[in-house]
């Protein structure tokens, strides 16, 4: 492990014109960090998730990323090859709606296998015994992985959707919402399912949800965004116990007591 | 109105397109051969032929033709069908070159489907009819996101689609418009040959040039160029094998087509390439029916 944080992200701002979506976004992550963005609608989550991914280029702030081999590099300063190349073996996103994060007319050990392919395996019975692992990994049944992801219910897409980004071993995931859609037994499965692979992987991830449920299972730290602002942050059950903000005081009391 | 064949229709100019759209289209020819497989965009023209029908070989055809060329079109192998006899005839009226069905007489083969089997010449240019110019059309729809690929040489999808044969078929069922990678960069689909054809573009002494009409796209192989078909290690390419020779001349190295003959299932295998099968039985080879053409 090193001293050195994974992600280093200063002071990130994202202006649509005048319109504000995120401003002055700044915190770190370690190695095996999970870090939970919440806030309600229109917070700015989704818009710092876009920048992080480097989908949306922000108007003001960095993106440090140490690399595999120990450099740091700034996303910004990469370019769209490099980018695209560290997105599928050292990142990966899991998106709300797996028909974005999924080919859907591809078979689900095909959707598995692209990213063994775009890094250059050539050997087809290879990529599908590491497919075929994987989807025992995520809990779908081996026989079904010449079936493509249209024949499956959302909790399995969502599963298939996260062993496709596992399988090069990222060291950071990010996740948008993925149990939202989903009803109250899946979901459970689901979490069960990411807390399992974060822990043995130790994969560093940023969560974005809306469910404070969602973030006291997974995260360890958390970080409250309102208006495009982070309002509060620190370790998950401190925030959740003890807000020290009004506005993340009324968050957790407007939680419904199951 | 004049309709005798073989005499040069009057009002237009030489080889139907005017000479600035020619340049234009020579042009794109020139960058195509200077960045092979890679595909340029140029501005098609209508021709007086529905898209489907070779329009983008016509375009590149007609700018690269010269008064003493001997021109050859086949379409799936054969001189006779409509497609090749009317685009001959085109020719013959709008530019008065002379036509040849016999691939060693000819200086330019336009062609739909097929690849002729006897070997080409560094003299001799194929001209190919293209429909679909992007390989990764299927599995990306999108015209920006394939642009940037090929930019990036971001090829792991083109195997998704072999993978996906396997996976469904148990080998590589892709049999036509094979995708191969052009000198170690580009992919590219070589337009519907069969992938039987795909082993005579490899340092092929001719120039290959590809024209899209409706995708308005224009691609080459330059001679002498490495032309490498797709595959995975564990299963490697491999072109289609026939359990017999050919019906009417005997030939064992040439594509089959299957021909059906009465409505009892009788049927023959002959060669596709009709030039190919008629110059082997002129020279004497002949196959178990031979006599039946």
């Amino acid at each position: 492990m090193s001293a050195k944080p994974l992600l280093d992200v200063t002071g990130l701002t994202k202006f649509y014109g005048q319109r504000l979506g995120c401003e002055d976004v700044s915190f770190d992550l370690f190695e095996g960090d999970v870090l939970a963005v919440v806030g309600e609608s229109g917070s700015g989550k989704s818009t710092l998730l876009g920048l992080l991914a480097g989908e949306l280029e922000p108007t003001a702030g960095h993106i440090d990323y140490r690399q595999q081999n120990d450099e740091t590099v700034e996303l910004g300063s990469l370019d769209e090859g490099a980018r695209r190349a560290l997105m599928r073996t050292e990142w990966g996103f899991v998106r709300q709606d797996p028909r974005e994060g999924l080919r859907m007319a591809v078979t689900a050990g095909g959707n598995v296998g692209e990213r063994l392919m775009a890094k250059g395996d050539r050997h087809y019975g290879q990529i599908r015994q590491r497919a075929g692992d994987w989807l025992e990994k995520v809990e779908i049944e081996a026989q079904r992985i010449d079936e493509t992801p249209r024949s499956f219910s959302g909790g399995m897409r969502q599963r298939l959707q996260i062993a496709r980004n596992l399988v090069t071993h990222p060291r950071l995931v990010l996740m948008d919402e993925p149990t939202s859609g989903l009803d109250v037994s899946v979901q459970a499965r689901l979490l069960d399912l990411i807390r399992g692979l974060v822990t043995d992987l130790g994969l560093a991830v940023v969560i974005v949800t809306h469910d404070l449920a969602v973030a006291r299972i997974l995260s360890h730290r958390i970080m409250v965004m309102r208006r495009g602002r982070v309002i509060e942050q620190g370790l998950t059950d401190q925030v959740l116990d003890d807000p020290a903000d009004a506005y993340t005081q009324l968050l957790v009391a407007s939680v419904l007591a199951a | 109105m004049n309709t005798v064949s073989g005499l040069k229709a009057t009002g237009y100019n030489f080889a139907y397109l005017d000479e600035q759209t020619k340049r234009m289209i020579r042009r794109a020819i020139l960058k195509a051969i200077a960045i092979p497989g890679y595909q340029v965009p140029f501005a098609s023209r209508e021709m007086p032929m529905p898209y489907g029908w070779g329009t983008g070989g016509v375009q590149v055809t007609a700018s690269i033709l010269g008064k003493a060329d001997v021109l050859k079109v086949i379409d799936q192998g054969s001189d006779d069908t409509t497609n090749a006899v009317s685009i001959r005839k085109f020719f013959e009226k709008t530019a008065g070159v002379r036509t040849t069905t016999h691939t060693g007489e000819a200086t330019i083969v336009q062609t739909r489907h097929r690849i002729p089997e006897r070997p080409l010449r560094a003299d001799q240019i194929l001209v190919y009819q293209v429909p679909i110019p992007e390989p990764l059309r299927y599995l990306e729809p999108r015209e920006t996101e394939t642009r940037k690929m090929h930019g990036l040489r971001d090829y792991g999808l083109m195997h998704v689609k072999l993978y996906e044969d396997i996976a469904r078929h148990g080998h590589i069922a892709t049999t036509y418009a094979y995708p191969v990678e052009v000198a170690g960069r580009y992919v590219m689909d070589p337009s519907p040959i069969p992938k039987f054809d795909n082993p005579k573009m490899d340092m092929s002494p001719a120039l290959q040039l590809f024209g899209a009409g409706r995708e308005k796209r224009i691609y080459a192989v330059p001679p002498y160029t490495h032309v490498r078909s797709l595959d995975f290690e564990d299963h490697p390419f491999e072109v289609q094998r026939f359990s017999r020779p050919c019906a009417l001349c005997g030939a064992e190295d040439a594509y089959l087509d299957e021909i059906l003959l009465d409505d009892r299932g009788q049927r023959m295998f002959a060669c596709s390439d009709t030039d190919y099968c008629e110059e082997r039985r002129a020279s004497g080879h002949t196959g178990l029916q031979g006599d039946a053409a």
